[in-house]
């Protein structure tokens, strides 16, 4: 009966399973959208009822409908609901949803910490297995620390299956959490070891990818590698193992070494051609330090790649280029016998193929080839269909010319016609490329100019051909060249008249405003040039006619809405006038004019800023204002914990914008405009503005079909260049030839031969015209210095996994927490602070924080940054009645620290573990105005530091003392490098004018850190601290002069009162000497006098009391205000 | 690690999404278009590796694809995986499939993408390869299904499947 109640219901509300939701959409093609808005507002009411299968089948739906892009996000709580079915299928449907839909930002996800650990617990295997599966895609940092303790039992189940699941999903949580991974880490290298070759495979995989974030910390584990690298037969884990070794060799020479016989073994034996390809991968990244004995791999390697390379499976190609472009950056030589295979891939019908071997072409060009080679590529341009394929060629053809400062072009006039032929591709986004190419070129090899400019002014002619293609904004660029070059060489040009002409087109108005403005100014250089040709003639009237010309189209460009052009021509336009007036007057005025444009203009060398000296008392690195506090980002760091740490070196990719989108864009602005109260709306009063200043898109611009191959007419064809230099070539070796048969008649011998038949070598080839590179200028002073120096960088370190030590012990602090509601198992905190914190049983929430705060702790500890300022009591010339016992002094000493660091916050995540300094600011009793403060320097990394400078930004009251002749920006070498774990000293004399005001200074300490392989720039901020107890002396007074003092009458009193201060007596005295440096005069029963003296001699006397007041009297008001603040402070930290 | 595995038809219409990061649904569909239009125009016997999708990844990733007869089997990979690896990956994958279903089909994918789900899960886990034997994967699947039966069997009697 109860059975028939449950049947019926069931059939009611199963109206739909997730085929009958696949089949109703399918039968729904026309109004897809409307159906599924219906079949998700039945799912809605499905989700409404008590009973758990309805839910769990709609569940499942949501689950399809998330894959077709519906968002089910709004039903993440009855997710939740369904994965804590008890049934297995319910709960599977549940899990798989959440794994689909939930990430961090889900907020139910906080409550399903208790389910998952319920299930992971479950005597059911596959309750568990399923468990983990979901957990590993939606794992969240709380997640991962609640769960730590639980996956990692799981580590050791007696269940395979879970075993595998719970290793692999460990590389989750330590994503999360790192700080699980120290305690983790035993656990998993147990794994490697495990009966089962599902778990080993599982744990040699997390392995490898913690190892691709920082390899150095698995170096230890390589025997143990070595030997499942050898005993292993699972071809998966040879892989993996093999990739882990590829990234460690670089860092152990010998790993390579002793790999390489058990490489080149697999290598013969395996029939597996992925686990061969990996195999010679890592033998290729073993050779960075190549030595003898490695050729034989290295050329086997190379073999396999060519029979890879040669195969018909597209696969193995590719591969084969691929690990070819690798062995090119260590061996280009032994790339470059394989040079016909690569160029035959060039033509392969595969563009993936097709890229991989252009990115080795790079390392195949000579002389000899060059030409060729880009021939061959312009027919690939010529044929390309996708955008993207044709810009990837243009680029890598102008990659292989440029390369090393030309070195293998022979003939620039060949080049330059190359480029003008690039000019002609339809859409590309690479005209700046091309016209900076143009520039260089044309700047530096005096030769080519004459050339050059002639094409440059066919191309100005014929720019209408190029202006087709304005709106996809990419080649108009190269006018930009063309006009500045047939303007600054002007002199070169044959009809300088009609070029000019070409320049001051109305069209031109439709360029982009940076290139109109280049055509203004190099019009005026023209137009200097003309008038000094024609000056020389008797005809006057000529040169007038430019100067009309000029006059009348220049107007144009003085109405132009882009303000460098607006400035620029109306500039010209008056200059020009102005000349025409003295050209009326028959005065000569070419000279003049053409000495606005006068002198050469030479390329700078790149690095050339660099090499000019900073002017003395330039300080680059000082704040011009305060840098703004980030303190408040500390929060947010561990967030980004090493998923940003990676360099990320990605292409630039653009993104090509379509019609559509810019019509949205347009329609959006409008829109946005139009609310804008302080935007001028094209009302008709304005339209004269709008008239003169149309936006690009409202111009009609005529669309030139360019399918057709274009001639132009006067534009040269590259090829024949080929043809003319191979003639060249040709010729110059049959002279040769003659010649090296001269010779050989003359002398006679029968061995030179070799010249003869076999094909010419590189240095054979000489240029067609010499060419004279000009070299880049760089500054005088430092043209001596070539080898500059890695330039400094600020180094921001997170905490990340990197940055464990697995070798290290487990410190208790780094235990992972147990979440138990026993007292015992709460994680106990650092007890160095010596503050007991109660390890009572809290509620998640409360502990949640509690965790923060450790966990900051532990984070803290494990950067080891200690920059420490204290002061203390000066060593000598202390003398005090009651014992002050050095313990005490040192726990006072660390709470000040605690403050420091509190005060110092921004720094402490910016620094490496490198430095430690302490340091103490004493007063010098000589010189009423010098403070010395000495620190200690002690260096807690691994490293080597050197070259420290230490330098303190001063401020009007007190200045650091700097040698003569330094600015007062400089900061001071610190006389002595630091080894691992040493300390040292070093003092630094400050200069303070008034001593009543505590102050805080800033400074910066930079130093080398030198490791094995490299050295980096390090900078490490700090705040001094100048209290006005540093500038209180430990000065004994006698009590007859002491009582003179006080009825001197000279001092003012203050009095304060200590709260809560409840020591023995001669405690609170010794304190107050300790920390403050008095001496105390005379001690009666429950008061005692006290006195100091400032270094610029004030007087400070105490009268302290037992009932804990002190009375003070001081000749300087301010400053007694200030000691009795300080000595208020130290006694409230008790 | 395994970035993303995508299924889809000859027309792009998808048969199987699974994430191992998280975007968002609009993004999702987005990759999903992307990736189809760049495998799509493939010819049929060219290499099986493809690099250049925009949206996943950057120059690290890599798509590494399969196509039988009307589905494609894409796989979003770093370079930490293996490329022919993962191509032999692919192709377990597709026997499992073929083994769990009796000559699987596209219908098979289209109705039943939830156990597709499940099996998937046997072999690669939050972006990790969890097991590649065939015979693992099927034992393990199927003993799952037979717990779904011996719980479900009640209902399964009033109403069939298909």
């Amino acid at each position: 009966m109860a059975l028939k109640i449950v049947k019926g219901s069931i059939d009611r509300m199963f109206d739909k399973n997730l085929q009958d939701l696949v089949r109703g959409i399918r039968n729904h093609k026309e109004d897809e959208a409307k159906y599924i808005s219906t079949c998700i507002d039945e799912i809605k009411q499905e989700l409404k009822q008590d009973n758990i299968a309805v839910k769990a089948n709609a569940v499942c739906k949501l689950t399809y409908l998330q894959m077709l892009g519906y968002d089910v996000s709004w039903a993440a709580f009855n997710i939740v609901e369904v994965m804590s079915s008890s049934k297995f299928t319910y709960k599977r449907i549940g899990y798989l949803a959440a794994s689909q839909c939930f990430h961090e930002n889900t907020d139910v996800i906080m409550l399903t910490t208790n389910q998952i650990r319920k299930d992971l617990s479950s005597p059911n295997q596959y309750d568990t297995g399923v468990a983990l599966t979901g957990l590993s895609c939606f794992v969240t940092p709380d997640l991962a620390r609640d769960l730590a303790n639980d996956i990692m039992t799981l580590m050791s189940h007696t269940k395979p299956y879970i075993r595998k699941k719970a290793v692999l999903i460990m590389y989750k949580v330590f994503l999360k959490y790192p700080e699980s991974l120290r305690p983790a880490f035993p656990r998993l290298k147990e794994k490697l070891e495990d009966p089962d070759p599902g778990v080993q495979s599982a744990a040699v995989n997390v392995i490898c990818e913690l190892a691709r974030r920082n390899p150095k910390n698995y170096l230890s584990l390589a025997p143990l590698f070595f030997k499942l690298m050898t005993s292993s037969t699972n071809n998966w884990v040879l892989i993996k193992i093999i990739k882990l070794f590829g990234a460690l060799t670089p860092l152990e020479p010998r790993l390579g070494k002793k790999l390489i016989e058990p490489l080149t073994n697999l290598i013969h034996s395996t029939s597996a051609m992925s686990l061969l390809y990996e195999c010679v991968n890592t033998v290729i990244a073993g050779q960075y330090s190549c030595s003898v004995g490695r050729i034989k791999s290295h050329l086997l390697c190379v073999q396999k790649l060519r029979i890879l390379i040669e195969d018909s499976d597209q696969n193995l190609k590719y591969l084969g280029l691929l690990a070819m472009s690798k062995i090119l950056k260590t061996h280009p030589k032994s790339v470059q016998s394989h040079k016909d295979l690569i160029l035959q891939c060039l033509d392969d019908k595969d563009e993936s193929i097709r890229l991989r071997a252009l990115d080795l072409l790079y390392g195949m060009v000579s002389k000899k080839n060059l030409m060729e080679i880009v021939k061959k590529l312009m027919i690939h341009v010529d044929k390309a269909e996708g955008t993207t394929y044709r810009d990837e060629l243009l680029t890598k053809i102008i990659d292989i010319c440029s390369q090393s400062n030309y070195q293998y072009i022979t003939n620039f006039e060949w080049y330059i016609s190359i480029l003008v032929e690039l000019t002609r591709l339809e859409g590309t986004r690479h005209g700046h490329l091309i016209a900076s190419q143009m520039l260089d070129v044309a700047i530096r090899v005096k030769a080519i100019r004459v050339f050059a400019v002639a094409q440059m002014a066919t191309l100005l002619d014929n720019a209408h051909l190029l202006t087709g293609n304005m709106q996809r904004n990419g080649i108009c660029e190269v006018l930009y060249a063309a006009a500045w070059i047939c303007g600054e060489f002007s002199e070169h040009l044959e009809n300088p008249v009609q070029t000019l002409e070409a320049m001051l087109r109305p069209k031109v108005a439709t360029l982009p405003g940076h290139i109109q403005a280049v055509y203004v100014q190099n019009a005026a250089k023209l137009f200097a040039t003309i008038l000094k040709n024609q000056e020389g003639n008797t005809d006057s009237t000529a040169a007038q006619e430019t100067s009309q010309m000029m006059i009348d189209r220049l107007p144009l460009f003085v109405q132009s809405a882009n303000l460098e052009v607006q400035e620029r021509a109306s500039c010209i336009l008056q200059l020009v006038k102005y000349i025409q007036k003295l050209q009326q007057k028959d005065v000569e005025v070419a000279e003049e004019v053409s000495a606005l444009f006068a002198g050469e203009l030479n390329p700078v060398a790149p690095k050339a800023q660099k090499k000019v000296p900073v002017p003395e008392g330039l300080d680059l690195d000082a704040w011009i204002n305060e840098p703004p506090s980030e303190s408040e980002s500390e929060d947010e760091q561990p967030k980004a914990i090493f998923t940003k740490e990676e360099p990320k070196h990605s292409r630039p990719r653009h993104t090509e914008v379509d019609e559509k989108e810019l019509a949205r864009r347009r329609e959006a602005r409008k829109q946005e405009q139009a609310n804008n109260p302080f935007y001028i709306k094209a009302s008709p009063s304005s339209q004269k503005v709008y008239q003169e200043a149309p936006g690009v898109e409202h111009i009609p611009v005529v669309q030139i079909d360019l399918s057709v191959p274009l001639k132009v007419p006067g534009l040269p064809m590259s090829d024949q260049y080929v043809k003319l230099e191979e003639e060249r070539r040709q010729k110059e070796r049959a002279e040769k030839k003659k010649k090296e048969k001269k010779k050989r008649k003359e002398k006679r011998s029968g061995r030179g031969k070799k010249h003869d038949s076999g094909p010419e070598s590189e240095e054979d080839i000489t240029p067609a015209h010499v060419v004279d590179i000009v070299t880049e200028e760089m500054p005088e002073v430092a043209q001596e210095d070539q080898n500059h120096l890695p330039s400094p960088y600020l180094c921001r370190v997170k905490i990340c996994i990197c940055m464990f030590c697995l070798c290290r012990p487990l410190a208790d602090s780094e235990k992972l927490p147990v979440r138990s509601h026993r007292a015992a198992g709460a994680p106990k905190s650092p007890a160095e602070d010596g503050e007991a914190e109660n390890a009572t049983p809290q509620e998640p929430k409360k502990k949640s924080s509690k965790e923060k705060r450790d966990k900051k702790k532990d984070k803290e500890r494990d950067r080891k940054v200690r920059l420490r300022c204290w002061k203390h009591l000066p060593p000598s010339g202390h003398k005090s009645d009651s014992r002050s016992t050095p313990s005490e002094g040192r726990t006072a000493a660390r709470r000040q620290l605690r403050r420091c660091n509190l005060m110092t916050q921004c720094f402490t995540f910016l620094v490496f573990p490198f430095s430690r300094k302490v340091c103490d600011i004493q007063g010098n009793l000589q010189d009423g105005s010098q403070v010395v403060v000495s620190v200690i320097f002690e260096n807690k990394s691994d490293s080597f530091l050197k070259s420290m400078e230490f330098n303190v930004l001063d401020s009007l009251n007190s200045k650091l003392q700097r040698p003569e002749g330094s600015g007062p920006h400089d900061g001071l070498t610190v006389p002595f490098q630091l080894p691992p774990g040493v300390s040292n000293e070093a003092r630094f004399v400050f200069t303070v004018q008034s001593i009543v005001m505590p102050q805080k200074l800033k400074g910066t300490l930079t130093f080398i850190v030198k490791n094995e392989d490299s050295s980096t720039h390090e900078k490490l901020d700090f705040k001094l601290h100048f209290t006005c107890t540093s500038y209180l002396i430990t000065t004994p007074c006698y009590s007859d002069a002491f009582a003179k003092l006080l009825e001197s009458g000279d001092l003012k009193s203050s009095s304060v009162r200590l709260e809560g201060v409840n020591m023995p007596f001669h405690h609170l005295l010794a304190r107050i000497c300790f920390h403050h440096h008095f001496s105390v005069v005379e001690r009666i029963n429950s008061c005692a006098s006290m006195y100091s003296r400032s270094i610029q001699g004030h007087h400070v006397c105490l009268l302290v009391k037992t009932t804990v007041s002190i009375d003070a009297k001081c000749d300087e008001p301010t400053l007694l205000g200030n000691v009795l603040d300080e000595i208020k402070q130290t006694f409230s930290q008790c | 690690m395994i970035k993303a595995i995508l299924i889809f038809n000859n027309h792009g219409k998808p048969r199987l999404s699974k994430f191992y990061e998280h975007y968002n649904e609009d993004t999702e569909q987005q990759i999903i278009r992307e990736t189809f239009h760049l495998v799509s125009k493939r010819d049929e016997n060219v290499c099986n590796f493809l690099e250049g999708g925009m949206l996943i990844g950057g120059s690290d990733y890599k798509l590494i694809y399969r196509h039988y007869a009307t589905l494609y089997f894409v796989f979003c990979v770093d370079s930490s995986e293996s490329e022919l690896g993962i191509l032999d990956l692919i192709q377990v994958f597709v026997e499992t499939l073929d083994k769990c279903f009796e000559n699987v089909c596209e219908l098979d994918l289209i109705f039943h993408v939830d156990k597709v789900h499940n099996i998937l899960a046997e072999m690669v886990m939050g972006g990790m390869v969890l097991e590649t034997n065939m015979n693992e994967i099927i034992t393990q699947v199927d003993a799952q299904n037979k717990m779904e039966k011996s719980e479900t069997f009640i209902f399964q009697s009033t109403r069939q499947d298909r």
